[in-house]
């Protein structure tokens, strides 16, 4: 069993690996893969040590780091509700965050306390989402959609009101994180080390997920202990999602598409699928982030936009023919 | 084995009086069959003797213990529920499905290895399924999945065996065969409590009956002692005639 769980995630890494790779090189100065993997391994000269390993490294990492976070909050939110629709946009939590990192740049506060402001934000979001499914029964995974859905469409108001009453010089930067952009993330560290962690945690919990998306009441006559186990996920995706939106702002679609064509490749074993959706979900950022440097350079685009350009089309052909 | 022992117990239907509590054990090696109309509670009771539903009064034992005191997972090392209704949210293979039944047994950090393939691969040989263990559950035909599921619990294990409508959507051949492994997991001592539509399967393969009224009322005993045309005909509100084939008796109902 263990075998063919190896193979697909040995070649997931190689792929990260390379756009990586690629992602360091590209750039105003293009360093070539060699030299990236002779700079990696301290040569080289100084001007592209720090082209490398100041400049564009730092970067690279964050958009793999929010890419691999997003995909795994999505993948476990899925199994959570039993619906493969589920994601963090989709279910507000993004909506949450940036309403509380925009409250912060209307107030004209900067830096630390705008990623703070988010995180709360995004915390807050999901606290509200399933608190308010949750009501006087049992969450079912369509009234949890359905909140969602509606929780999110009202941040998405709320949003549009902050816009308009915005001055305008406040209006790009806010809408940058609105539309997602990597290039204001400081260390890529503590979310790198927090989706470590989270795919190590997920090896003991896998099995139990997978009884879990038979439904509750089936995961709870095999044995497992189906409410701790939830609200375990239901943590886990909201840290995970939360540290995504501090670090990147506002990306759709990677929770939703990532997971979604994961399963159709390589199957419902979430201890596959989880660790394989942060790899993937990483290469997608990484890659769509050096697209975003390199379409209109020297401007930059947010790699949101390129996100949805490539994964919504991706999706659809992939939907379509699935049926 | 640890016998299951309804103690005193009152199922929780919203909107119905208590009606008569339940009081039995079902013991090592019988066949319990329960019969009721629709809406009489049939899946209810047996969610609450799996512990998945609190009773309004009353418990529910494994052995010694109360439901309430064990962990989930002890109980699911001695008790297996066959589902009447099925969420497949995300597509598996029928071997993945079996699988998912060794799931009491292993610990987190273990993978299934070959031994639980191999008892995984000998439930779906002997449900008759061996041959679709690649296709997706999703794509089957009803009974085949219905067999799928008793595959599932077979590869659990359990000493006592919990079964809503076992025969749901099975062919008559593939009735009998699933109903003779269950007389067989009786013979090997372990017990079998189930829910049936079908009265003359119940006369025919169960040891054990309990009838379930709509109101709360029920009677239980030995087979033969519970097969009485007059509480039959009330219980299904219907009218029967009865002769007898096989040594069992049979129930025709009257057309009005």
């Amino acid at each position: 069993m263990s075998r063919p769980l190896l193979k697909p995630l040995l070649i997931l890494a190689l792929a990260s690996l390379a756009a990586m790779v690629l992602s360091v090189g590209t750039g105003s100065v293009s360093v070539a893969p060699g030299q990236v993997l002779a700079v990696l391994l301290g040569e080289g000269s100084n001007l592209q040590q720090t082209l490398v390993l100041e400049l564009r490294l730092p970067r690279t990492l964050s958009a793999f780091a929010t890419g691999g976070l997003l995909a795994v909050a999505g993948a476990l939110m899925q199994v959570l509700l039993r619906n493969p629709l589920a994601d963090p946009y989709v279910l507000g939590l993004s909506g949450g965050a940036a309403v509380g990192a925009l409250l912060a740049m209307l107030a004209g506060l900067g830096g630390l306390i705008i990623s703070g402001s988010a995180f709360a934000g995004a915390l807050l979001a999901t606290l509200m989402v399933f608190g308010l499914a949750h009501g006087t029964g049992s969450w079912t995974p369509s009234r949890l959609l359905l909140t969602g859905v509606v929780v999110a469409a009202g941040w998405g108001a709320v949003i549009t009101l902050m816009l308009a009453i915005s001055p305008a010089q406040r209006l790009p930067g806010m809408l940058y994180w609105l539309m997602g952009d990597v290039s204001y993330a400081r260390s890529p560290w503590p979310a790198l080390g927090f989706l470590l962690l989270v795919c190590l945690l997920v090896v003991p919990l896998g099995r139990s997920l997978n009884v879990l998306a038979r439904g509750p009441m089936q995961a709870a006559a095999l044995g497992v202990a189906v409410r701790p186990l939830e609200w375990t996920i239901y943590i886990l995706a909201s840290l995970l999602t939360a540290t995504a939106v501090t670090m990147a702002g506002s990306i759709g679609f990677v929770g939703l598409v990532v997971p979604h064509m994961l399963r159709l490749v390589l199957g419902n074993d979430q201890r596959l699928i989880l660790p394989a959706c942060a790899l993937a979900g990483g290469t997608l950022l990484v890659l769509a982030d050096t697209l975003a440097r390199v379409v209109i350079a020297p401007e930059q685009l947010p790699v949101g936009v390129i996100t949805a350009l490539l994964g919504v089309p991706t999706f659809l052909y992939l939907l379509y023919r699935s049926r | 084995m640890n016998p299951l022992r309804a103690k005193a117990l009152v199922i929780d239907i919203p909107g119905r009086g208590d009606g008569q509590p339940l009081d039995f054990t079902v013991e090592p090696g019988q066949m319990w069959g329960v019969l009721g109309p629709n809406g009489a509670g049939k899946t209810t009771l047996l969610h609450t003797l799996a512990g998945l539903r609190a009773p309004r009064h009353g418990e529910v034992h494994l052995g010694e213990h109360s439901l309430t005191e064990l962990r989930r997972r002890q109980i699911s090392q001695q008790l297996g529920l066959v589902f009447q209704e099925r969420q497949d949210g995300f597509p598996a293979t029928v071997l993945e499905t079996a699988l998912i039944g060794r799931h009491p047994w292993l610990s987190p950090w273990q993978m299934e290895s070959g031994d639980d393939e191999r008892i995984a691969r000998q439930a779906l040989e002997q449900l008759d399924v061996a041959h679709l263990s690649d296709r997706l559950v999703n794509t089957l035909s009803g009974g085949e999945r219905q067999r799928v599921a008793i595959a599932t619990v077979l590869t659990q294990a359990p000493d006592t065996w919990l079964l809503d409508e076992p025969t749901n959507h099975l062919d008559m051949h593939h009735q009998v065969s699933v109903l003779q492994l269950l007389t067989d997991q009786a013979r090997a001592g372990r017990s079998v409590f189930m829910c049936l539509h079908d009265l003359n399967l119940a006369a025919r393969w169960c040891d054990h009956l309990l009838l379930l009224y709509p109101n709360g009322d029920a009677c239980w005993g030995p087979a033969e002692q519970m097969l009485v045309p007059q509480a039959l005909e009330r219980l299904y509100d219907q009218k029967l005639i009865t002769v007898e084939a096989d040594g069992a008796p049979v129930f025709v109902p009257v057309k009005s």
